[in-house]
């Protein structure tokens, strides 16, 4: 006993040093440094940050600040908080959870912005415009430099819909505990959405299908599927790339289509000539939470 | 030491009265009663944007800034309507400008020796002033329906509309359908009410207000100031869904832009289309065109007519006699034609732009020669229907979001005069403008500006008493802020 207290002590003794070494070592080693210099690519089109600077500077700086940290002199008053480009990490992407995104998913995103956030579709700039601008805002985290963006994730084709898909899709709702931040209808009223936080320590509340047709990151079904296998980086909703089947992901689609009551589509069609469909959505629409902001319902 | 003390304080002294003079400069600032629309703090308060998000410099919009205005207000991502603001809010901006300001005219009708009112002499003034107060009310009333309500004054403080107006926007969910009602700007490609230039020349085009001379010293009577001024009516508006495409089409009451009776039971229609494209690298160009089509009233029934007596002439000793007359307020009939065409080419060329315009006018004879169309009467021996052709270009340097350049030059000359004895450049006009705005600071609260500029107008034969050819300049140095 002695004998096997004393190697542990003696091993103890030469690893601990060792490991601490080598976390002074890794502290000790430059760290990567934001490049002033950046490229985009989008298409044929290459974007230069030192042309996205003053883009920025007209456009950006209010919310996302002077050094990119999310932390401009509006971002007081908005909620969600604006981007925090050093800590570059991106809620709308193609790639799988944990790596940048490409190129394309921050040009899409400022086409497109956010619903239900301060962020504008920049629809009115130029492709040029947008590209330098994503080149711009590579500029202001290490990120850029010692990590690479990752793979697109490749989305197969949307198989029709179909009853099944729609039943199967509610049941995966319920399995994979979808409810318990979105709710039961899909009304972000889950027994987890107050608790909900985001990446900055915000509260965050879940997406209401009910009252929403766009998504975050897009509008089609095919944004939607991306969301769930890339997840939403920063914010609760995980990445389901490692649980569910590509074809159960297009099921799950199709279902959550179908709480959207106030927005036609394929999906609700079908929904809504069954039976049960249809004395779902019925009673769904009697439940009017008509906030009069002109927003259905 | 006391040497290069003394040194120092030389230096220090010219180094402050360089200053002291700099900063005299600019805080002196322009006349100019004619005030542009304003960017609106408001907006940039409600949304967390800066001024330059939606104007290249104030007023002049991005096309960020035009999308968002003919979206009714709204960026779209479902924060538009006022419920989502903290109830705080205020959707209110004032604004005014201090200036400095010198204004000169060789040609101002003076008394003198040949009697009252008879000479003409050059009048130069300069001092401080200010302008009147913007009162600015906009934005959303609910998702799709924006306002806007612009009281603006004097600078004694006397108030008028300049603009109220409620609009439905995007109905049906279409873009395609938005409707105006009240006293607006004109959904012009080129509007004056985004005029960057505030001295009491280059405020304006000429061009939109333009009007011929019906024989020398006399100008025509036609009220021609519709393009330029907000006028009352009925707006649809169009736009596709990225803003590239712009259609619009008002009916407008034949009016001066001032509420109760118009001049004439009569409409004016003005319709406009615009398309934007992207070329490389360089950003958006946008190419449109407008047409303005109405009647006018050639002559009103009057009510009143008195002669009176307003003093002694101090050469002559004779009376010196006023005669008025009041028209009676929409009674305006012998109504004749005019037409006013623009064409318009926005291009970027990167920090650079450049703003041309082809401008054609033609009025009636009726109109050009300040006829009456009574029943059975005939036009003047000689008579033509006046016609001009105008030039626009006003081009910009933009620094950066908060410096920007500013020039920009106009013409018109006649094609046909109103009659045949007039010389063929009677009217003509050249009028030239340069200046800069300076932003200080940009941000979301408020916004300032230190601004100069001069302007130049040179027309021919319309002096008040010789008819013969006219010069104005101004030069104003200021600092026009909202808040």
């Amino acid at each position: 006993m002695k004998i096997t207290k004393f190697f542990v002590n003696a091993a103890l003794a030469l690893v601990l040093p060792a490991a601490l070494g080598a976390q002074q070592a890794d502290q000790a080693a430059p760290a990567a440094k934001p490049n002033p210099h950046m490229e985009s690519h989008v298409g044929d089109v290459t974007g230069h940050s030192e042309a996205g600077a003053n883009l920025y500077y007209r456009y950006c700086w209010g919310c996302h600040g002077a050094r990119g940290d999310g932390n401009g002199e509006n971002a007081q008053w908005i909620n969600p908080l604006p981007r925090n480009f050093v800590a570059a990490v991106f809620k709308c992407r193609s790639t799988i959870t944990g790596f940048l995104p490409t190129d394309e998913d921050l040009y899409d995103s400022i086409y497109r912005g956010f619903i239900t956030s301060n962020m504008p579709s920049w629809k009115a700039l130029t492709t040029q415009n947008r590209a330098d601008l994503v080149a711009f805002i590579k500029t202001f985290s290490a990120r850029w430099v010692s990590e690479k963006p990752g793979e697109p994730i490749k989305v197969p084709e949307e198989p029709k819909v179909t009853l099944e898909s729609i039943k199967h899709g509610k049941e995966l709702f319920t399995k994979l505990e979808c409810w318990k931040c979105h709710g039961p209808e899909g009304r972000g009223d889950g027994p987890s959405a107050s608790t909900l936080t985001d990446s900055n320590d915000q509260p965050i509340k879940p997406y209401n299908f009910y009252t929403g047709y766009r998504f975050k990151c897009g509008a089609t079904n095919h944004d939607l599927y991306k969301i769930f296998i890339t997840g939403v980086d920063g914010t609760p909703m995980p990445s389901f790339a490692d649980v569910i089947k590509p074809e159960e992901a297009w099921d799950l689609v199709h279902y959550l289509r179908t709480l959207q009551i106030w927005h036609p589509s394929p999906e609700l069609a079908l929904w809504e000539s069954t039976p049960e469909g249809s004395a779902v959505v019925k009673a769904e629409r009697v439940r009017n939470t008509d906030t009069g902001s002109g927003i259905h319902p | 030491m006391q040497r290069f003390l003394s040194q120092r304080l030389a230096c220090h002294a010219a180094r402050l009265g360089t200053t002291l003079l700099f900063s005299l400069v600019l805080l002196a600032v322009c006349l100019v009663d004619c005030r542009p629309a304003q960017g609106i703090p408001a907006f940039a308060r409600k949304y967390g944007l800066p001024c330059s998000a939606c104007h290249e410099s104030w007023p002049m919009l991005t096309w960020f800034g035009q999308q968002f205005k003919d979206n009714g207000y709204q960026l779209g991502n479902d924060r538009d309507a006022p419920i989502f603001q903290n109830p705080a809010y205020w959707p209110a901006t004032f604004r005014i400008t201090p200036f400095w300001s010198r204004e000169s005219n060789n040609k101002t009708q003076v008394d003198g020796p040949a009697g009252f009112a008879a000479n003409e002499a050059q009048v130069t003034t300069n001092g401080f002033n200010w302008t009147g107060l913007d009162f600015h009310t906009a934005g959303t009333l609910a998702k799709n329906f924006s306002f806007y309500v612009l009281p603006s004054s004097d600078e004694f403080g006397s108030f008028h509309f300049e603009s109220v107006w409620a609009r439905v926007d995007n109905i049906a969910g279409s873009p395609w359908l938005n409707i105006k009602l009240g006293k607006f700007e004109l959904d012009n490609l080129l509007s004056e009410k985004r005029i960057l230039t505030l001295n009491s020349v280059g405020s304006q085009y000429w061009n939109y207000h333009f009007q011929p001379m019906s024989a020398p010293g006399v100008p025509e009577n036609l009220y021609a100031d519709g393009i330029g001024d907000n006028q009352v009516g009925l707006e649809w508006m169009g736009h596709s869904a990225d803003d590239r495409t712009r259609v619009s089409a008002a009916l407008l009451t034949a009016s001066d832009g001032n509420p109760d009776v118009p001049f004439a039971s009569a409409y004016e229609g003005f319709f406009t289309a615009s398309q934007g494209f992207q070329v490389g690298s360089l950003g958006v160009q946008r190419i449109g065109g407008f047409a303005y089509l109405g009647q006018a009233p050639t002559y009103y029934q009057y009510n009143l007519t008195t002669v009176s007596t307003v003093g002694t002439d101090s050469v002559n000793g004779n009376s010196v006699t006023s005669t008025s007359v009041a028209p009676i307020p929409g009674t305006g009939t012998g109504l004749k034609g005019f037409q006013r065409y623009g064409l318009i080419g926005v291009w970027y060329i990167k920090n650079f732009d450049i703003t041309t315009m082809y401008f054609r006018g033609h009025d009636s004879a009726w109109l050009g020669t300040n006829t009456p169309a009574l029943p059975g009467t005939l036009l003047p021996a000689g008579a033509h229907a006046p016609t001009w052709n105008g030039g626009l270009f006003e081009s910009h340097y933009v620094f950066s979001p908060q410096f920007i350049l500013i020039n920009r030059y106009e013409l018109v000359r006649m094609s046909q005069q109103a009659f045949s004895t007039n010389p063929g450049n009677l009217g003509n006009l050249d009028t030239l403008t340069f200046g800069f705005r300076y932003n200080p600071f940009m941000n979301s609260r408020a916004g300032m500006a230190y601004f100069g500029e001069y302007g130049i107008i040179w027309q021919k034969g319309t002096s008040p008493v010789t008819a013969s050819n006219m010069t104005t300049n101004s030069l104003v140095f200021g600092i026009d802020f909202d808040f």
